[in-house]
């Protein structure tokens, strides 16, 4: 049975109920870590809108998740992200990663949210208090945070 | 005919968010459909002449310059992203 969740939504998730679907049936699991991203209220932002590419956005989650898998030997994965208009302060993004010991399960849900940051077709636009729209430009720090996880692609 | 699609600011900015495009015989490689999409001037010619802004996806994944594309590809360009 897979244990790759990967999702797209623009409703709120809810963590606990995550876990708990991610670790019904299993018993080798010794550790669940977890990473909620939330949009924060800088310099007078008011809100973010999410966009995103259908399908491709899926597919990138998705072989984001396996590599994790794979890569720290986890016994399951679940990455939801949210798009549409979500105000500071609201939930974004939810990676759990589980796994027989806690080292791994930390490391795992960072390497996910390092390659969803600059692998999966996700674009934020900030809206300001003052009502001012613009795009959100990439960080050259994500892209140094994908190379310590080496060369090749997620 | 492929579909071309636009995303984020290179959408705001083109005013579309696709196109189907008939790829003449000389245009093989993303780098021609580039080429091409530059010729056109105004909003195009700014933008496909500074490809350190754009990102391109042929079929739903990452591609280069160098790669094919064909008649019935799925081509996506869009800036870098900023998910998560």
């Amino acid at each position: 049975m897979s244990r790759i969740s990967v999702r797209v939504q623009t409703a709120p998730f809810d963590p606990t109920h995550e876990s708990t679907l991610l670790l019904a049936g299993q018993s080798g699991i010794g550790a669940v870590a977890s990473f909620t991203g939330l949009v924060r209220g800088d310099g007078g932002l008011k809100a973010l809108e999410l966009e995103h590419y259908p399908g491709m956005t899926e597919s990138m989650m998705t072989r984001i998740a396996e590599s994790a898998m794979t890569r720290f030997a986890l016994s399951g994965c679940t990455v939801i992200h949210r798009v549409g208009r979500l105000e500071v302060g609201a939930p974004i993004v939810l990676v759990l990663c589980a796994s027989a010991h806690r080292s791994t399960a930390f490391q795992a849900v960072e390497f996910v949210m390092d390659w969803l940051k600059s692998r999966a077709p996700f674009w934020k636009k900030e809206e300001f208090m003052d009502g001012r729209i613009q795009w959100v430009q990439p960080r050259e720090q994500d892209a140094q945070s994908l190379r310590r996880w080496g060369e090749g692609d997620a | 005919m492929p579909d071309i699609l636009y995303f984020a600011w290179l959408r705001d900015r083109l005013g579309r968010e696709r196109e189907t495009l008939t790829l003449p015989s000389d245009v093989t490689h993303v780098r021609d459909l580039v080429r091409l999409l530059h010729d056109r001037g105004g909003e195009y010619g700014e933008i496909f002449s500074r490809p350190e802004l754009v990102r391109v996806a042929v079929n739903q994944s990452f591609a280069t310059l160098g790669d094919r594309v064909r008649p019935d590809d799925e081509i996506a360009f869009f800036p870098p992203v900023t998910g998560g």
